[in-house]
């Protein structure tokens, strides 16, 4: 419980550091944001009054607190480009599609990993292990727009399987969330899924040298229980932690596959923002996505103290 | 050359090993692991399979179980019978079916031979339901009663811990208490104390030897500590660079030893009631390299008796009295008796 308490603690001070980290980034931002929305050729009296208007006169700590205590509530203000929309409205828009098309391409990438690390591990070296490897690292070398335009070529264009068609929200009809939702996935989880083989297979081949296999072997546990029971849990340690950070990294970083599916997510959001100088959506969407990323990566320690019981009780 | 130990014909073997050769192909040519080795156990015997590190035990060992078997870069040849069951004609799934009920192995390391993220628990009960199909309860039931009688205080409580939570030699009881979860026939105890303090050493050899008394088990002890093995054995076989060199009724071995490898083994054992400082007597040189090992007798080149012939011509392991074998031209000790010339590549046959 005491452990559990300084946990919280700790996330309380990340997030704390990483709201101050993106608050300061965008205010070091080029671009006077009163220009970018007034645009060119107005006296300078202008810009002055909508920056003291905005707040933007007052000293950097102080806008910074004004901004976090406004942000605590939920309230991000609203965006500097017509139509001002509320960016926590955008965001809460925008966000489910990140995580959905995120949790998908882990999910997919993960049905395709573990199998094909387990088999490739259990010959190592063997005709399977080598046609894994090279096949892992030719989709990890083919860049993911390609990929994506291919898929689309091909599965949308040529053989019709899958509508061309607006994003429909899983709230509104599941089936046609999914038609859409899972091409893009597959192009999401392909490059993690290679990545995360590799990775899973190498810890494995390791563990599977190890004297308790050996000794479940000679209890003549069958050779599918020793990989499953015996070898997959003590050799997961590398691909949690690797899985929780792409599940991080995913939800701002899908911009490219966003706009190859004209996906309305978060990674649209922010590109787009940044090159109107929309700062407000910057600096909320950011937060949103760090805030996510780090509650994530504490979500995966979390996950650790399951899979591996040394490192329980350690602080308590 | 077959030798029948003269006391105990009536039962059959439960264990039977012919001819046995482990081949290991590597990247610097065929290793001889094991070089034909031939023995016999029954039930309640113990041997005592001792010689350095590298001598071929533990390869023996595990190619005795079938653990290691023609696959890969690895050759078995040879037959090992196991309850009348040649190992190496089985199907993996036969021969795993062996393995718990039959045969079973304790390991030389019980800090890396428990799976750190599963609790004790299961470590006992996984061989339970898959050989016996007990139920979970029952399986639990049993896994305490088994810990309980290797000597193991609170059972109960440490089913449900991991093996980080326990002491090397807590975790070794463990080991043992898995090993007998099935009841085996025989039991494969390879170096079970070289990785324990000197103090935890005796209790779990005496453990072993109480428990094989009480079940009468077939025991094979793995050791390079001859001290383990005087006493507690029946029989010793000692192994020399893959081969082995001597075979004998244990007293008769530390009273006589007729192999010089064996008299020397014997003779670098530290004496207790030796005065302080005086110098250990070791075995001068190192084991031949096994991709590349010499023609003649393997020991030769570290060997004080050597002639031209050891360095020629492979001894073979011949009888010198009942129960009793040794490979060599010139043993320590012994009469020899006229021994008919066997010509070079003859088929080696080796029996304990």
């Amino acid at each position: 419980m005491r452990a559990l308490l300084r946990r919280l603690g700790q996330l309380v001070a990340v997030l704390a550091l990483v709201s101050f980290g993106v608050f300061l980034l965008v205010a070091a931002l080029p671009g006077d944001p009163a220009a970018a929305i007034l645009g060119p050729g107005r006296p300078p009296e202008d810009y002055a009054a909508l920056r003291a208007e905005m707040g933007l006169d007052q000293p950097l700590f102080q806008r910074y607190f004004e901004w976090l205590g406004q942000a605590l509530t939920g309230d991000l203000g609203s965006s500097t480009v017509p139509p001002y929309l509320d960016v926590s409205d955008r965001i809460t828009a925008a966000l489910p599609v990140s995580i959905e098309l995120a949790c998908l391409g882990l999910l997919i990438a993960l049905l395709i990993a573990i199998p094909l690390a387990l088999v490739s591990a259990y010959r190592e070296g063997g005709l399977v292990d080598r046609v894994v490897s090279g096949g892992t690292f030719a989709i990890l070398s083919i860049p993911s727009f390609l990929l994506g335009l291919l898929l689309i070529m091909l599965v949308v264009e040529t053989l019709g399987w899958l509508p061309r068609s607006q994003w429909v929200r899983l709230s509104d009809s599941v089936a046609g969330n999914l038609e859409h939702a899972i091409l893009p996935a597959i192009v999401i989880a392909l490059p993690e899924a290679a990545l995360f083989t590799r990775i899973l297979r190498n810890d494995l081949v390791r563990t599977l040298r190890e004297d308790f296999v050996l000794a479940a072997r000679a209890k003549g546990m069958p050779p599918s229980r020793v990989m499953l029971n015996e070898a997959l849990r003590p050799s997961s340690f590398s691909l949690v932690t690797v899985v929780g950070i792409a599940l991080g990294t995913l939800i701002g970083s899908t911009v490219i596959v966003e706009y190859l599916f004209s996906l309305p997510g978060m990674g649209t959001l922010v590109v787009t923002a940044a090159s109107q100088g929309d700062f407000p959506i910057v600096q909320g969407a950011t937060l949103v996505i760090a805030t996510l990323y780090v509650l994530i990566n504490t979500g995966i320690d979390v996950v650790y103290g399951y899979l591996d019981p040394r490192t329980r009780r350690v602080h308590a | 050359m077959s030798t029948e130990v003269a006391s105990t014909t009536q039962a059959p073997p439960v264990l039977e090993v012919v001819d046995l050769e482990t081949r290991f192909h590597t990247a610097r040519g065929v290793v001889r692991a094991v070089d034909g080795v031939s023995l016999s156990l029954r039930a309640g015997e113990t041997l005592g399979l001792v010689g350095e590190s590298g001598s071929g035990k533990s390869v023996l060992g595990r190619t005795l179980m079938g653990l290691i078997a023609t696959g890969g870069t690895t050759e078995v040849s040879g037959t090992v019978r196991i309850a009348g069951q040649a190992v190496h004609e089985l199907s993996g799934r036969q021969r795993r079916k062996l393995w718990g009920p039959k045969i079973a192995m304790v390991f030389q390391d019980p800090m890396t031979s428990l799976n750190p993220v599963r609790p004790i628990g299961v470590h006992l009960t996984d061989p339970l339901r898959l050989h016996l199909g007990l139920s979970r309860r029952a399986a639990k039931e049993r896994a305490v009663e088994l810990l309980d009688r290797v000597g193991i205080p609170d059972p109960r409580r440490r089913l449900e811990q991991y093996p980080h939570e326990l002491s090397g030699g807590m975790r070794q009881r463990v080991m043992i208490a898995v090993a007998l979860s099935c009841d085996p026939e025989i039991l494969i105890a390879d170096e079970p104390t070289t990785a324990l303090d000197v103090t935890v050493q005796k209790q779990i050899l005496d453990l072993l030897g109480s428990l094989a008394r009480e079940r009468q088990m077939a025991t094979v002890l793995i050791s390079h500590d001859l001290g383990a093995v005087e006493g507690r054995t029946d029989r010793v076989v000692v192994m020399y660079a893959g081969r082995a060199v001597e075979t004998a009724p244990t007293t008769e071995l530390f009273a006589a030893p007729h192999h010089p490898y064996a008299e020397a083994l014997i003779g670098s054992v530290p004496a207790l009631d030796a005065p302080p400082h005086t110098v250990l007597r070791a075995i001068d040189g190192t084991p031949p390299d096994m991709a590349n090992p010499p023609v003649g007798c393997r020991y030769a080149p570290r060997c004080n008796r050597a002639q031209d012939l050891c360095r020629d011509q492979m001894p073979l392991l011949l009888d010198t009295s009942p129960g009793r074998s040794v490979a060599c031209h010139f043993p320590v000790s012994v009469a020899l008796p006229d021994v008919p010339e066997v010509p070079d590549g003859a088929n080696e046959k080796e029996t304990v």
